[in-house]
């Protein structure tokens, strides 16, 4: 699991440019799916089983896309000024390094600073390709760029950009090789452009037009030293989400997944997230409407260089997706 | 070889009447038709859906041809009238997005009869030095017909009233954004190309969401999506000097192809398709700075199970204000690169998956 979570998190795949991961992703799932398909957005679509006696047609959705920058303008110097792909912190940026997708590296640089106090906009900030001209520079505008930002495994700790998804993919992954049988007809959906407004789920839901829909998610943490207010700890078990802040789950559906986890003996935790959201939100509106929930996996320092999962917690969301896909479910 | 721009009369006139109708968001009537006067003889069967979008598709006659959808919205930004305060006096919202400091003291044309009136503010010899300092809210700007006798209601609509004009290489008026792109979109009716069914969307309401623009998607189901619209260009120079890095587009340097604004990652098959056909015919570009604003695309490219989509905009100073200013050659270019790029598609465009 970890090689794979390893494999998931170094590949490089901003949000509209996702067809590296796709690849990765693709060679995983295609021996353990009945058909796969890409639509016209890029999502990944991997259908496993047809309804079946008390089954029903069901989206499973992560997110395959990262935040990423895209350069906007060359300066006479050769200097990369960029803007972000996604919710990109400013401050988690200065002296970083990054990979464009044709595969030039550069360091993230900016203007001088006049009080440490303060951090630097983005507009402050530049790539250094080692260019001096825009004639010599390899980057045009409009090219993309991700964080160079390896894996580490920190025993029951595991940390790497990017588990902001594809932890979530890596637990769809691991749940649709060790699903034995389901009553269901299963989307495994791993979207695009997530994280720039759940573009992607948007067409693959209306494409899929399911009866049940979770997304797989990360979610904050509130165990961290003046962190926001908030009930869910890394290791405590994967969350039940019950309200974000763009869906509010139905509540039949966080009341399945909760009897699911107690009669399997998985531990989790009740999750109220205050801000952010997932691609549950935009299914659910599909269609006439859909009953969503999603099930999260709690994750220190989201969108920074260092993403950090809980190992069980991970092992504990594959346990609780696959009894959840196992059985007949009733609403 | 150097290309020469020239619009003969009767594309002036096109352009001149567009721009001059009056078509805030919710009341594109006038506006289509001008367009409809225009396209009329060229179409066998055209659509009005419920918002009020114009669908017109003329059916190519090769075999496996791609439905192509190319959409420009015929809606501008103005003004809707909120209440009487007597003598010709009105309150006023915006419809879209309008700096409120553009205001005092522009001429408006009101209502359907197209009423003139001012947007008026205190002259100068009765404010002070620090009154001046400050931005006049909206709450205390009114339109003033100068009669209090009139027929002039509240929901009724009013527009900058600007005169358009041709000044050498450039043209001036109010909603170029987006009658430019309208007025591309009647160049592509008129040598709609065989290789692909063109599906012409003249939208209405993008200046509030896009809300027109994604009704017609839905109903015409294209398998993929040009939008033709106008971008701001801020390609003056810094006051300080410094490079400017901020310009978002430049007069004259041809039409502006998107990578990414703030409501689509256009898809790079089509980036590239319109890129390799402009670098073929000789045809310059510009690259639009990745970043904020949106268009039709935003809500097209995610309907009906996703749409590739990509936009292409003409740039134009001030936009949103009562005097917009773009460039012939970049109106002629964006219709040559539309037209070439039309020509261009084969049916097997998206058979690789996106990427």
């Amino acid at each position: 699991m970890k090689s794979l979570i390893q494999k998931l998190t170094e590949t490089f795949s901003p949000s509209g440019y996702e067809q590296d991961i796709r690849q990765v992703i693709r060679a995983e799932v295609e021996p353990y799916a009945d058909e796969v398909r890409i639509d016209p957005l890029g999502n990944l679509i991997a259908r496993k089983g047809k309804v079946g006696k008390n089954g029903r047609r069901i989206m499973l959705a992560g997110h395959m896309d990262e935040i990423g920058l895209i350069a906007s303008h060359i300066d006479e110097n050769g200097f990369i000024r960029f803007t972000a792909i996604g919710g990109v912190m400013p401050h988690t940026l200065l002296g970083g390094r990054v990979n464009f997708v044709n595969g030039v590296p550069g360091v993230i640089g900016g203007e001088r600073i006049m009080d440490i106090g303060k951090t630097l906009s983005i507009s402050q900030l530049f790539i250094d390709v080692g260019a001096s001209s825009p004639k010599n520079c390899p980057i045009q505008i409009g090219d993309v760029a991700s964080f160079d930002r390896p894996f580490f495994d920190m025993g029951h700790r595991m940390v790497a950009k990017s588990m902001d998804d594809r932890i979530g993919c890596a637990v769809m992954i691991e749940t649709i090789k060790s699903l034995k049988s389901s009553p269901h007809e299963l989307y495994f959906t791993f979207t695009t452009q997530e994280e720039v407004g759940l573009r992607g789920a948007v067409a693959s839901a209306f494409g899929i037009d399911p009866e049940l829909g979770l997304s797989l998610d990360v979610t904050g943490t509130g165990d961290t030293p003046k962190s926001r207010k908030m009930d869910v700890k890394l290791g405590n078990g994967p969350a039940i989400k019950i309200k974000d802040g763009g869906m509010l789950s139905d509540p039949r559906v966080v009341q399945w997944m909760i009897r699911t986890a107690e009669k399997e003996k998985i531990p989790f935790q009740r999750e109220i997230l205050e801000s952010g959201t997932t691609d549950a939100t935009v299914i659910q509106l599909t269609h006439s409407g859909v009953p969503v929930g999603c099930l999260s996996i709690p994750c220190r320092y989201i969108h920074s260089p260092s993403e950090m999962v809980d190992t069980n917690d991970v092992e504990n969301a594959i346990k609780l997706l696959t009894a959840l896909m196992s059985a007949p479910i009733r609403l | 070889m150097v290309k020469t721009f020239s619009l003969t009369k009767k594309q002036t006139i096109i352009l001149e009447k567009l721009s001059q109708a009056m078509g805030i968001s919710g009341d594109e009537g006038e506006v289509r038709a001008v367009i409809m006067d225009e396209i009329r003889s060229y179409i066998s069967d055209h659509h009005i859906d419920a918002l009020g979008n114009l669908l017109v598709t003329r059916q190519g006659s090769a075999n496996n041809r791609l439905k192509v959808m190319v959409a420009a919205h015929m809606d501008e930004v103005g003004f809707m009238i909120a209440a009487e305060d007597g003598e010709g006096i009105f309150r006023f919202e915006c419809i879209g997005s309008i700096d409120v400091r553009q205001l005092p003291g522009k001429s408006v044309l009101v209502g359907n009869n197209h009423q003139p009136g001012v947007i008026g503010a205190r002259p100068i010899h009765l404010t002070t030095a620090s009154d001046r300092q400050t931005r006049i809210p909206l709450d205390k700007l009114r339109i003033d017909i100068g009669q209090g006798k009139n027929p002039i209601k509240p929901g009724d609509h009013a527009v900058f009233n600007t005169s358009f004009r041709r000044v050498g290489p450039s043209l001036a008026g109010k909603a170029l954004d987006d009658r430019l792109g309208v007025a591309v979109l009647i160049e592509l009716i008129k040598d709609a190309p065989e290789n692909i069914d063109l599906q012409a969307s003249f939208t209405v309401q993008e200046e509030i969401g896009s809300r027109g623009a994604r009704v017609a998607a839905f109903s015409m189901k294209p398998d993929l999506a040009f939008v033709v619209d106008s971008t701001p260009a801020n390609d003056l120079p810094a006051w300080d000097d410094e490079e400017n890095a901020t310009y978002n587009s430049k007069l004259g340097e041809g039409p502006a192809i998107y990578v990414t604004d703030g409501a689509t990652l256009s898809d790079p098959r089509l980036i590239r398709l319109l890129k390799e056909t402009a670098e073929k015919e000789g045809i310059p570009y510009q690259i639009r700075q990745p970043g904020g604003g949106g268009t039709d695309a935003g809500t097209i490219h995610k309907q009906a199970g996703g749409i590739p989509s990509v936009s292409v905009s003409i740039p134009g100073r001030y936009a949103h204000t009562a005097a917009g200013l773009a460039r012939v050659s970049d109106y002629v270019n964006t219709v040559e690169l539309m037209k070439a790029t039309l020509r261009s598609i084969q049916p097997d465009l998206l058979a690789q998956e996106r990427k």
